[in-house]
């Protein structure tokens, strides 16, 4: 990379038309970040994502503030939930280890793992939606009661739009057919490694938020 | 890497190292479908955002039309008070983000990023694709609201709850506002497809020696835009959504107890100001999504215009990123009048105000390059010209509303609807018009009819200015925005009704004159003067393809090389009047660029 070093006055105040500077532009790759555009796009993502949950998490935080603001119940099932995707992320960590190493077996059967949890989390949260609305906790029953829903929905919404990678990530490990295919793996496997440490490091800040309100 | 001398790395490319990275992979179309329709390449992506902007643009000029007639010349359109605001909610809402966000990001960044930086398409074509059909289902759901029962939401544009989901407003307790939300969530989604790839394209895919600071200012501004929308959309997003939820599942996010026809509704202890500051957290920063594009472009016009570098480069890109950083800390100044302590006032006015800096440095740096220019009165450097002093005149007025006592009397009056026409309507769209006449060669490879561009350019520009200014005057004598219609008998009222026929018959024939416009692209494009290539003699990659228009790829099989910023114009000791910026130094030994 010719300008990852550069802080950004230094790139902010060059002076292009000048030949001194022209003779180390001329050098320059092209490139702003040695990062590859997969990995790049992911953390486009990640932040809009983040920007939303925060906005939200924004409007929470003024409306519990108010007097009439009543607590939900913490339901037992939503821990068990969360320590699924505590699990998940750290088998994904196993997984990172095990694609760097390329044991693409290792890889597969734990990806296929990944996928039963997921799928149990989000079978988890609907039931505890279906114990919060037996015990009376509709959505428009209080604020907090429309926050949890919202929350819940929208973790589980991005869970689900992790499936669909996760599908194509298990679709590229099951085919390697040479290098190129493997590297390509690798990374595909790296970027949802990424995206579900994300989803869990969201689900602990909007648990955390809902439990200590 | 080290390079003896500037003209060692021209002369010998062998001494540049191989690319990191290989060259892209292109999906090469197939079938009619894969090449027109399902299309993965960014120009006719460009286009399709563009067509699509435009289609759904004349529903906002259609709807404005009708919007003069009944206030100049009531009962000659029948319409009841709950079409005319729906009327005015549509054509706000569609014009804001549907024409202008559409246009200038789809459109144009599309078309011109991937060959402005010297790349073969965006880094995900694919996903590109998809955000253009994920926005086109958004502008159908859109569409759709003016065929349920109730028809379109009325709300206003900014859909301030509780109003915009309660009983009596147009649309509020159908399906309108309902499909509103949805299809701006939509857009949101698509969007956020299009800006992934804008930005990534632009930090990521540029071609070798293309550095940030060798970047056209078009790009510069698209970028921020792009960023800003990354920050400011996901505020709408979250808002639609919890208005959403608020109107079809009875939460009460915005929506307070209220009384609604004598009946208590169920909604308690929600906050209508909250959905405001999301609104205008987004919305201001919208604003500059659609400005800072068009500051970019027309910086660029100028300079090929006027054949002279842009003056202040950097100090222009600053601006555009100090306007973008600043535009998310003025939005309250939109929420004057709705009841804030006075020390947020202070903090918004000034903040506000300080946006006028960096804005102006623009304005003088506009000037300053037309200054002892080569001028050319091209139709895109009238276009840019007209650009510039509507800015100026929508700025001013800017200054203005930005202080919150002057704020306070004219807030509601037709002053705000002036000065946001003027600085975010009328101008953008110049640059907008200006800048289809500059590349419609490169799209088309044919000039727009020159006499029928000079008609449409003066009709816009004396139009525009007769539909505008006189409304100033209205908001000055207290004549109130939002009247359905204006009560006779009243000798207040009788005094505005001339202004109020001359500045609708304006409004007609300026939104005629843009369908000879489209008279002149759909005739010029098949029987147009053939422009050849570079025929403005620009200095910028997008005109230097091997083939105009440009086809799949973009730059048939090399990359350009880039050796120089976008503003070699008028270099001393060069034989022409220009040097493109793949120009390699050894090619105009005797240009002294630093002397320009």
């Amino acid at each position: 990379m010719s300008n990852n070093k550069e802080s950004l006055i230094n790139l902010l105040t060059q002076k292009p038309w000048e030949p001194a500077q022209a003779k180390v532009d001329n050098l320059h790759e092209g490139k702003t970040f040695n990062l590859h555009v997969g990995k790049l796009g992911l953390r486009y993502i990640m932040v809009v994502s983040t920007i939303m949950f925060c906005l939200f998490i924004v409007t929470y935080a003024d409306r519990m503030v108010y007097d009439d603001w009543i607590r939900m119940p913490e339901p037992f099932l939503l821990w068990i939930n969360s320590l699924i995707l505590v699990i998940s992320s750290l088998f994904f960590i196993r997984i990172q280890l095990a694609s760097k190493k390329n044991n693409f077996e290792k890889v597969r059967r734990e990806l296929v793992l990944i996928g039963v949890l997921a799928i149990i989390f989000l079978i988890g949260q609907l039931l505890v939606w279906q114990n919060m609305i037996e015990a009376g906790y509709y959505v428009s029953g209080s604020p907090a009661n429309g926050y949890f829903y919202v929350f819940t929905t929208l973790h589980g919404l991005h869970l689900l739009g992790g499936l669909i990678y996760w599908v194509m990530t298990i679709k590229k490990v099951w085919k390697l057919d040479d290098s190129i295919v493997i590297r390509k793996a690798k990374h595909t496997v790296e970027l949802c490694a990424i995206y579900w440490h994300f989803l869990l490091a969201v689900w602990i800040v909007l648990f955390g938020l809902m439990l200590f309100s | 890497m080290a390079a003896d001398s500037y003209d060692d790395v021209a002369k010998n490319k062998e001494s540049i190292p191989e690319l990191e990275v290989a060259p892209q992979d292109l999906y090469h179309a197939k079938s009619f479908w894969t090449k027109y329709i399902f299309c993965q390449d960014a120009k006719v992506i460009g286009i399709q955002y563009a067509l699509t902007a435009a289609a759904i643009g004349m529903v906002g000029l259609v709807s404005s039309w009708l919007m003069r007639m009944q206030i100049a010349f009531p009962g000659v359109i029948p319409m009841d008070a709950a079409a005319y605001y729906q009327l005015v909610t549509m054509h706000g809402m569609i014009m804001v983000v549907y024409f202008l966000t559409a246009l200038f990001l789809g459109g144009f960044g599309n078309f011109l990023i991937p060959l402005m930086v010297g790349a073969r398409d965006m880094v995900f074509p694919y996903v590109n694709m998809v955000s253009y059909w994920v926005f086109f289902i958004a502008v159908l759901i859109l569409g759709a609201s003016y065929f349920v029962p109730g028809g379109p939401t009325g709300a206003g544009w900014t859909l301030y709850p509780p109003q915009a989901i309660t009983s009596g407003t147009p649309g509020g307790d159908g399906l309108g506002i309902v499909l509103m939300l949805v299809s701006l969530a939509v857009f949101v989604i698509g969007f956020t497809m299009g800006g992934l790839n804008y930005v990534i394209t632009i930090l990521q895919a540029r071609t070798r020696g293309m550095t940030l600071m060798r970047m056209p200012l078009t790009i510069w501004g698209i970028l921020t835009a792009t960023v800003l929308a990354l920050f400011a959309f996901p505020a709408l997003f979250v808002a639609g959504i919890m208005m959403t939820l608020d109107n079809m599942l009875g939460t009460s996010f915005f929506m307070p107890a209220i009384v609604q026809f004598g009946e208590r509704l169920t909604y308690d202890g929600g906050s209508p100001i909250l959905f405001q500051h999301l609104f205008w957290f987004f919305g201001h920063p919208e604003v500059y999504i659609v400005a800072l594009p068009a500051f970019g472009i027309v910086s660029d016009l100028i300079s090929v215009h006027a054949r002279k570098n842009i003056f202040g480069y950097r100090m222009m890109v600053w601006a555009i990123v100090i306007i973008g950083a600043l535009s998310f800390i003025v939005w309250a100044h939109h929420m004057y009048v709705a009841g804030m302590n006075p020390w947020f006032g202070f903090f918004f006015a000034t903040t506000t105000l300080i946006i006028a800096v960096p804005t102006a440095i623009k304005v003088y740096n506009w000037v300053l390059t037309l200054w002892r220019g080569n001028i050319k009165l091209t139709i895109p450097m009238l276009f840019s010209i007209a650009f510039i002093i509507t800015f100026v005149n929508g700025g001013l007025t800017g200054l203005f509303l930005g202080n919150v006592a002057v704020d306070v009397p004219l807030s509601d009056t037709y002053f705000v609807v002036a000065h946001f026409h003027m600085v975010m309507g009328i101008a953008p769209v110049l640059v907008i018009l200006g800048s289809i006449y500059h590349w419609f060669p490169l799209i088309t490879g044919r000039f727009l009819n020159e006499r029928l561009g000079r008609i449409h350019f003066w009709v816009t520009f004396i139009g525009s200015y007769s539909i505008y200014f006189p409304m100033h005057y209205l908001g000055f004598m207290g004549v109130t925005r939002r009247y359905f219609e204006v009560f006779e008998g009243d000798n207040f009222t009788y005094s505005i009704t001339g202004i109020n026929q001359f500045i609708t018959v304006a409004a007609l024939i300026t939104g005629a004159a843009q369908f000879l416009f489209f008279y002149n692209i759909i005739v010029s494009s098949k029987f147009g003067k053939k422009a050849g290539k570079n025929p403005w003699k620009a200095c910028s990659l997008e005109w230097q393809t091997p083939d105009v228009p440009p086809t799949h790829g973009n730059f048939g099989k090399e990359l350009p090389v880039v050796y120089r910023w976008p503003y070699d114009f008028s270099v001393p000791g060069a034989d022409e009047d220009y040097i493109t910026q793949d120009t390699p130094p050894s090619a105009v030994a005797n240009a002294k660029a630093e002397q320009t």
